[in-house]
């Protein structure tokens, strides 16, 4: 593949976490690296199994596939192959596979002497599956408690899990986190909207700067973050929204059995009105 | 004043931080789980394993009187005013006195109910409510017995506890009283109320659900049995008391919604696990005791046992559920009493023919159509 002119200097030796130079090369654009090849190792091997999964059950319609997790009865042991058995695999090589992807973007990260952001704002996103499969079911004494691998299947689990608190939406910690979703989407759109509005002039007119954007905003709303800002508050929305919702969850059975609607009793119990 | 406002907001939002951790009652594992669907489908009862326990023994179900001598007098016969009891040995009829006020008035003892002078006596409204309430467990152990109350059956104590009121009792709750201003109303809702477990939802369902005997059997239900609209459908706030409703059903058997629905389709009989059977005779078991054996009682009780707005004292699912799925953890406190779980207000032609006694199979519920 042929390589870009602007990408030879790009291509720097070392930085690797990993390996040293033994994996440090490129496949045509593709950094391999240490945790490349074990990205492309349990990505291989979970997707060859998922599909493994789907041959074992019912149907290839791609909608009602389900990998389910063990039954409740196998507690944190090892359950029979397809009695959930492929699903501790499954969700073993799924959490290799994203722990290397963000190695591996720390190594991209070092080679070009970048900060790391971007394997921090993936790192929030695993950490939300982690929390889900992993700490979460370790709490609560089974794997069991892990969520389904099937797009139908886990919204079925989602449904049931949040009815399991009777009101779902009276979790405090869903309440941030919904709302730092939102709020993502919100300040996504209005940042989207400002940039495609003044890269997209009127015709015989030019493309407007970065004044031109605060004033708008200064204009309608009192107060522009500017064109930096933007990017900060975004990520600071998008991880807030991740790290909340798997708060939500985590507490959910851990430190909460009953009815969420009950939660909000230390509101009432306020020592003010109590 | 710029800083004044700082430090006051972030002491405010320290203090209640520290409020919402401190004042609330954290759960903490190890969890005592039950799962009760496919694998991965989330239907599972939650609870820790302390609190399992815990609720385990404040459910036990006391254990039963000795045996009364046989016997070939009846109590129709050698007492007066007997009116339900009649075809009752009368070693029967006083080892089942003697163990109603266990269930009912240990405290009080006979004189809650009797005038001790004459027994026969009816001038104590207690011992009229009483003789009523023989009849309700009597067609609770009957006629309820293949939907509802099962091999398990009920006693005086599955709903008293060795309390003359039930502490799960209810009114009619009317709500705050508005004069007006700018909220004059509340629609019935917004209190927080413990009827809904702290939810926002309508306070008062169970009057309109649980005790008009002649509702509509479809009320409860609010889902569309059509994939399109047929018609306008029923509005948001029916949904609410649905809801609410359901909300009490789940805090009175201890058990959250995936005991009965599985709720990708709450509606759907065909993916619902049997309890919901026995749950929807349930809800009209309610309305029978409510409608057909205390609403009677109105002349009976005095001014202070009615609510607020004169109704009388009513059931609900916690009344005898008591915060578990069987009350009385599923003990068969019948066996041991089989002259409720039968009528007795004839005199049998043969007294010396052995009772016909409940038995002892475990609750036959209609499963779920599959």
């Amino acid at each position: 593949m042929a390589m870009l002119s602007f990408e030879r200097k790009y291509r720097i030796r070392g930085g690797t976490l990993m390996g040293g130079d033994l994996f440090d090369f490129w496949v045509g654009p593709f950094y391999v690296g240490f945790f490349g090849v074990t990205t492309l190792f349990f990505s291989v091997l979970g997707t060859a199994l998922i599909i493994y999964g789907a041959a074992l059950g019912p149907t290839w319609n791609v909608w009602q596939i389900n990998i389910a997790p063990p039954d409740l009865k196998y507690g944190l042991a090892l359950a029979p192959l397809q009695e959930g058995g492929l699903w501790q695999i499954i969700t073993f090589c799924a959490v290799g596979a994203f722990s290397s992807w963000a190695l591996r973007e720390v190594e991209i990260c070092r080679k070009l002497g970048i900060g790391y952001h971007v394997p921090f704002a993936f790192s929030v996103a695993i950490l939300a599956y982690v929390t889900l499969v992993v700490v979460r079911p370790l709490l609560m004494g089974a794997w069991g408690h892990g969520f389904p691998y099937g797009i139908l299947s886990h919204l079925d689990w989602v449904s049931n899990t949040g009815y399991q608190y009777l009101h779902f939406h009276y979790n405090p910690a869903h309440m941030l986190a919904v709302t730092f979703f939102f709020t993502t989407t919100l300040a996504l759109s209005l940042h989207g909207s400002l940039i495609l509005s003044s890269t997209n002039p009127g015709k015989g007119e030019v493309v407007k700067t970065p004044e031109h954007e605060d004033t708008f905003f200064r204009d309608t709303i009192g107060y522009s973050i500017g064109t930096l800002g933007i990017h900060r508050l975004g990520l600071f929305l998008a991880l807030s929204a991740g790290f909340w919702s798997a708060v939500c969850i985590v507490i959910s059975g851990p430190i909460w059995t009953r009815g969420w609607p009950e939660w909000w009793g230390w509101w009432l119990n306020l020592p003010v009105w109590r | 004043m710029k800083t004044f406002f700082i430090v006051l907001g972030a002491s405010i939002a320290f203090f209640l931080t520290v409020a919402m951790f401190g004042l609330t009652d954290w759960d903490r594992p190890p969890l005592a789980v039950q799962q009760s669907g496919f694998r991965g489908t989330a239907m599972a009862q939650i609870h820790t394993r302390a609190g399992a326990a815990a609720t385990k023994a404040a459910n036990l179900a006391p254990a039963p009187a000795d045996p009364a001598e046989p016997g070939e007098e009846l109590a129709g016969t050698t007492y007066e005013n007997v009116q339900v009891l009649k075809n009752v040995s009368v070693n029967e009829f006083n080892r089942l006195m003697a163990s109603m006020t266990e269930w009912v008035s240990p405290e009080q003892g006979c004189t809650y109910c009797h005038n001790t002078e004459n027994m026969a006596d009816d001038s104590l409204y207690q011992k009229k409510v009483a003789r009523r309430m023989l009849q309700m467990t009597q067609a609770l152990n009957t006629d309820w017995k293949d939907s509802h109350t099962g091999g398990a059956g009920v006693t005086c104590y599955t709903c008293h506890r060795g309390q003359p009121v039930p502490s799960n009792v209810w009114f009619t709750d009317p709500g705050p009283n508005r004069p007006g201003g700018f909220i004059a109303r509340n629609n019935g809702q917004n209190l927080a109320a413990p009827s809904v477990g702290l939810a926002s939802l309508p306070y008062d369902t169970l009057t309109e659900y649980l005790a008009d005997k002649t509702i509509d059997n479809n009320a409860i239900r609010v889902n569309a049995t059509t994939a399109l609209p047929t018609t306008k459908g029923k509005p948001i706030q029916e949904a609410e008391k649905t809801y609410a409703l359901m909300i009490h059903m789940s805090e009175g058997l201890g058990v959250n919604c995936t005991f009965c629905h599985n709720t990708r389709a709450i509606s759907d009989w065909s993916q619902s696990t049997p309890q919901r059977v026995t749950a929807w005779h349930g809800i009209r078991m309610v309305r029978d005791i409510n409608g057909n054996y205390l609403e009677p009682l109105l002349s009976t009780f005095p001014k202070n046992r009615l609510g607020v707005l004169g109704d009388v004292p009513k059931v609900n699912c916690t009344t005898c559920h008591n915060g578990v799925s069987k009350p009385l953890n599923g003990a068969h406190v019948i066996d041991a009493y089989p002259e409720l779980a039968r009528a007795t207000d004839t005199v049998a032609a043969n007294p010396a023919t052995p009772m016909p006694t409940a038995p002892a199979v475990p609750p036959e519920t209609a499963p779920a159509p599959q």
